[in-house]
């Protein structure tokens, strides 16, 4: 079995009538709930404006700035941490996700 | 060295390349050691067939010592464990001597090509894995057949075959809810390989015949493997009907004969005959995929006995219905020139303006050169000289070119 971190990325600035929401977390429990045996976490992140970038400045030293590491129109809202026999799988359960306004990148998490 | 056997290995390379490459990589499970290992076995047999005789089944030989080798490396491995891959199957008879029945091999292959056109994977990367591995050609060659350089195919390579071990793309053939999607990828990429080798998007030769050659040989191996497909039959009948008609398709001086010029008494019949009977039954599946209904489109020219005979309006109403399920501007493009045939070009240029605006088709040479036809044949001829410059400033490919600058000659003409 292998780890996938399931990223969800969303654009912020649409997500904001309450019924949508609602609507998306009542499909996170049910994702949940389907997916238990495979799921190893997951969480919902407070908006990318909340982000603090540190950056190393290659002499020892950081750079400290606000706001997420990159820009981008979508912007990470969450994610999962999967277990799956195959990225086919992985795949699978990713498709589960909702994420009305936005997607999903499947990342295979590097075996320690 | 006996030229009989280097003849047979050639041979050997030739067809059995990729069934040997995947039967080995289920016991090796690692795409990279699975190459090495069937390397080897190749350059095996050329060192012991000249001694020991050209074996019955060279597949079979050939598929046994690679897997040895690959075993005996996975056991030195000291890490094995670690890596133990997951395209590999643990159980059921790893160590078997190449014994097997043809159809689990023939699955194997199978596995093979949908590992190499796994949607996660880049289109290029597609291409260029299943040239290299279902084909056998060696990075040097896919390389020149892109017109890239070497290291460039090189890292290309390497970087999606780290992505199928890190990623943990499967080794298998997708379910059958799955294989509908997961099998365009895989038809693509072969579409693609052929189309680009049946005209060469540059240089000096119209065809490139040896990516031609590997085209058809991947859709008939397709074939094969899943002779129930309705989209696979489609695309075979498609390349045969289409490769009829290659050795018309340029003069005896060398310069681009068009379809309305080919002699088609030298098309080839038998290709023919097949092509429509693989059309017949692509066509039963309701509706028609894309592939079926191009292959259509290739069967309506080649069953005409000659140009003027074509049946326009039944191309038109195929053309109609492709649009729907593939709705591309190309599609689109070669519909109005139909248009043009069936209801004359004054109708085929109204349709064709209207693709004008499309991004998809801003830099395409057709489009002016389909233009600069429907204009000559209303007599415009300044616009139709025009149109002929712009199409001339977008093609790359020679033989193209001097069809083009020959059509501007006559137009200038008495």
């Amino acid at each position: 079995m292998a780890e996938y971190l399931v990223l969800i990325y969303q654009d912020e600035s649409a997500n904001t009538d309450p019924a949508v929401q609602e609507q998306t977390m009542a499909g996170h429990i049910r994702f949940g709930e389907q997916n238990g045996a495979a799921l190893r976490g997951g969480n919902a992140l407070q908006p990318s404006g909340t982000a603090t970038s540190i950056r190393s400045d290659g002499s020892g030293g950081f750079t400290i700035t606000d706001g997420a590491f990159a820009e981008t129109k979508e912007a990470l809202g969450g994610y999962y941490v999967v277990e799956a026999a195959d990225l086919d799988e992985a795949i699978a359960v990713a498709k589960e996700i909702p994420a009305p306004v936005g997607g999903v990148e499947v990342r295979p998490i590097r075996p320690m | 060295m006996d030229a009989s056997v280097e003849a047979a290995v050639a041979d050997a390379h030739r067809r059995e390349w990729a069934f040997v490459l995947a039967a080995t990589v289920r016991v090796t499970g690692d795409i990279d050691l699975a190459e090495e290992c069937v390397q080897d076995a190749y350059a095996r047999a050329l060192s012991t067939w000249p001694t020991q005789g050209i074996p019955d089944r060279p597949a079979a030989w050939l598929t046994t010592v690679a897997r040895r080798r690959g075993i005996d490396v996975l056991r030195r491995r000291t890490t094995h464990d670690r890596y133990l891959p997951q395209l590999a199957e643990p159980a059921s008879g790893s160590d078997d001597d190449g014994d097997d029945g043809l159809p689990e091999i023939a699955d194997d292959r199978l596995r093979l090509i949908f590992t190499c056109c796994h949607p996660a994977l880049s289109p290029e990367a597609q291409v260029a894995l299943t040239l290299r591995l279902i084909c056998g050609l060696t990075t040097g060659e896919v390389a020149r057949l892109f017109l890239v350089q070497e290291s460039t195919m090189a890292a290309r390579l390497t970087r999606a075959k780290k992505k199928i071990a890190a990623a943990h793309i499967p080794y298998r053939v997708p379910a059958l809810a799955e294989l509908p999607e997961r099998i365009g990828a895989v038809l693509d990429v072969v579409h693609l390989v052929f189309t680009t080798g049946h005209t060469a998007p540059g240089g000096s030769d119209l065809v490139r015949t040896d990516l031609v050659t590997q085209a058809v040989y991947l859709a008939r191996m397709l074939r094969t493997l899943l002779p129930d497909d309705a989209d696979v039959a489609g695309l075979l009948g498609l390349i045969v009907l289409t490769h009829a008609r290659q050795t018309t398709r340029l003069a005896a001086d060398g310069s681009l004969s068009l379809l309305s010029e080919q002699d088609r008494s030298r098309w080839d019949a038998a290709e023919i005959a097949e092509g429509l009977a693989l059309v017949r039954e692509a066509l039963q599946r309701r509706p028609p995929g894309r592939f079926a209904l191009m292959a259509a489109i290739a069967a309506v020219h080649a069953e005409a006995p000659t140009w003027s005979a074509t049946d326009w309006s039944e191309l038109v109403g195929l053309y109609d219905l492709l649009v729907v399920i593939w709705p591309s501007p190309v599609v689109a493009l070669n519909r109005a020139v139909a248009v043009g045939f069936a209801e004359g070009p004054e109708a085929g240029l109204k349709v064709l303006d209207g693709l004008s605006d499309e991004p998809q088709l801003a830099s395409y040479a057709y489009l002016p050169s389909a233009r600069a036809d429907l204009l000559r044949r209303l007599g415009r001829t300044d616009e139709a000289r025009a149109a002929y410059r712009e199409a001339l400033a977008l093609t790359d490919n020679a033989v193209e070119r001097g069809f083009l600058q020959d059509r501007l000659v006559e137009l200038d003409g008495p």
